[in-house]
């Protein structure tokens, strides 16, 4: 691809005693799109990128413009790649405005930027989202959806050009699922990558530019959502029979059979 | 139009009540500061000689008013021990919080994870046995080998955890097992011991301000003013910790350097108390407790509200050992576990009810 800048080569991860997966590749990543990791439970989704997000002992390479970001230092890869994990801590006393900050201010992105600057850039965030009225709330108080908000909000305040999201969606209503999808098709287009695990294969054919279908830690296919999303991949990945149709509004969407 | 009027209002008003918020933490950390000074005054003014408090004021501003006798007591009994238990308040909650955040878990403090039972077999075999280091005067071989002993315990629990790549609970449960096999080593020592020295041993396990003196306070006051920039200079990564490993990583946090620089901290701030004043247990759980109730746990205000709290409640404790049996000075430490005691069950209580 011409303008690929993310590029994922040889990858190797696991835990301590389990290898999840090997010798991994994913061709070019244009900037500005969004990539959707599905696949059934156990396939590696989660694995996958906290690989990228070099959470874990991880042997290949990945590309991005000109760094191989898992050479680069752990500070300087903050910079570039953000990642909301799947699960949030229940008990923590922090507000949420609080939490925000904290992630700004550590290992801060830009030394000279001041604390009332850093508040600023939070209130700003929560107000563009709609967590306003919850800036004051510690986060064990939030409901689950909330929190899901917030966490997504830690992710993204550090404007990274690498985001990174674990079922970013998997707690909220219809009406937050679309407005966090917007905000983040939004986010891509402004020239950042977001990688996302989607259990919901319409949200990712809907929202996505590219699907990723692991399938045993193994992709099973990638690709534009017209040519991964299909009965037989439904029927190989997923064990069940089902159709992919188009809508009225030219996406596709699943239907399962049996 | 009017829908971004009233979205500006109320970020002025969100904003402004952040604010007043943050304000209010500070006033809290210096009424702590305020109230600690006003427990220390209370608790030089009184003790079991009955001084009236005009003795004690000249005393201490020494008018040579105050006969020898009295300025003794003051000098060298009730101002050292006074001032000890501030420190060793401080120290015991500092090192409490610290130890809270790394290890993700309320009830964790330098009791509760072996410190003090390390400390005290180290000083069982001081009296004991009559096993210490060279180069110590038999004045300070007791709390040299609780010194050596607490530490070694924190650095086991370390190594325990980095040798086995363990998590956060199999860390809290190699403390428990600490806790355990130490207890079990001193209770041979005890088997063993001669009346006196099993006496002297029991006495030490109570936890006792009385063992205070100058020296003792220089050095913790030199530990404590040594450590508090170093873990108010972490508290941006601490409080990133509380979000998990995972998040922490993803900022660029080297979360295994961050636990190890704060477990060397516990260290030095738990042992050194743990050795000149015995076992105190439960204000390291109780003092970020509190502190976490009043100021949340952003650690820029939770480190210093947990060491003033400690402060605080050890001077208090300190009073109430004087005055519950008047004339007598009990043992501090059994003023703080029953009042500690209740604390950690009610946190154990809430905690299940989640």
């Amino acid at each position: 691809m011409m303008n690929a800048v993310l590029e994922i080569k040889n990858l190797s991860a696991g835990y301590p005693h389990k290898k999840i997966f090997k010798d991994f590749n994913i061709e070019g990543i244009p900037n500005g799109s969004i990539v959707a990791l599905v696949g059934p439970n156990a396939a590696g989704k989660s694995t996958l990128l906290k690989s990228v997000a070099s959470l874990l002992k991880v042997e290949g390479e990945i590309h991005y413009k000109q760094l191989n970001i898992l050479k680069e230092s752990k500070i300087n890869r903050s910079k570039i790649v953000g990642y909301m994990p799947q699960h949030q801590r229940d008990e923590i006393e922090l507000t949420v405005i609080e939490s925000l900050i904290t992630v700004l201010k550590v290992n801060a992105l830009d030394h000279n930027s001041s604390l009332p600057e850093i508040e600023k850039r939070g209130f700003d965030l929560l107000e563009e989202i709609g967590l306003l009225d919850i800036a004051l709330e510690p986060l064990k108080n939030l409901s689950g959806g909330q929190k899901q908000m917030a966490s997504l909000a830690q992710a993204i305040i550090r404007k990274p050009q690498i985001l990174l999201l674990d079922e970013p969606t998997s707690a909220l209503d219809l009406h937050h699922q679309v407005a966090v999808m917007k905000y983040l098709k939004n986010y891509a287009a402004k020239g950042n990558i977001i990688i996302m695990v989607l259990h919901d294969l319409n949200l990712a054919a809907r929202w996505s530019d590219f699907l990723v279908v692991l399938s045993k830690g193994k992709i099973y296919n990638y690709g534009k959502a017209a040519d991964v999303l299909t009965p037989q991949m439904l029927n190989d990945v997923y064990h069940v029979k089902g159709r992919v149709e188009k809508c009225s509004n030219h996406f596709l969407q699943v239907m399962v059979d049996a | 139009m009017a829908d971004n009027t009233l979205n500006k209002l109320t970020r002025t008003a969100i904003e402004e009540r952040y604010h007043k918020k943050i304000g209010t933490k500070w006033m809290i950390i210096i009424a702590l500061m305020i109230a600690s000074l006003i427990s220390f005054c209370f608790d030089i003014s009184i003790g079991p000689s009955s001084l009236k408090i005009t003795e004690v004021i000249n005393a201490l501003i020494k008018t040579g008013v105050a006969d020898q006798a009295t300025e003794v007591i003051v000098w060298q009994v009730r101002l050292p021990y006074a001032v000890m238990a501030l420190l060793v308040g401080m120290a015991l909650s500092l090192a409490g919080a610290e130890m809270q955040t790394i290890l993700n878990n309320p009830l964790a403090s330098p009791f509760t994870l072996g410190v003090s039972a390390a400390a005290s077999l180290g000083a069982g075999l001081a009296i004991i046995l009559g096993i210490s280091f060279p180069f110590f005067s038999e004045n300070w071989a007791v709390s040299t080998n609780a010194f050596v002993f607490a530490f070694a315990s924190v650095l086991l629990i370390q190594a325990l955890a980095k040798w086995r790549g363990a998590g956060v609970d199999v860390l809290v449960l190699f403390g428990i097992a600490l806790v355990f096999t130490f207890n079990a080593l001193q209770a041979l020592l005890h088997f063993i011991a001669s009346p006196e020295a099993l006496q002297q041993l029991v006495f030490w396990n109570m936890g006792s301000l009385a063992r205070a003196n100058w020296d003792k306070v220089r050095i913790l006051a030199l530990i404590t003013t040594i450590i508090i920039p170093f873990s108010m200079a972490s508290s941006w990564k601490m409080t990133a910790l509380r979000f998990g490993e995972e998040r922490a990583m993803s900022l660029g946090i080297d979360t295994k350097k961050l636990r190890f620089f704060s477990m060397l901290r516990i260290s030095f701030l738990s042992a050194t108390a743990v050795a000149f004043v015995g076992t105190i247990g439960f204000i390291g759980l109780v003092g970020p407790h509190i502190a976490r109730m009043l100021v949340g746990e952003d650690h820029r205000f939770w480190f210093p509200a947990s060491l003033l709290s400690g402060a605080l409640i050890m001077s208090m404790a300190s009073i109430a050992s004087k005055i519950i049996v008047p004339g007598t000075l009990i043992p501090v430490g059994v003023v703080t576990a029953l009042v500690g005691i209740p604390v950690f069950l009610w946190l154990i209580i809430k905690k299940g009810k989640k």
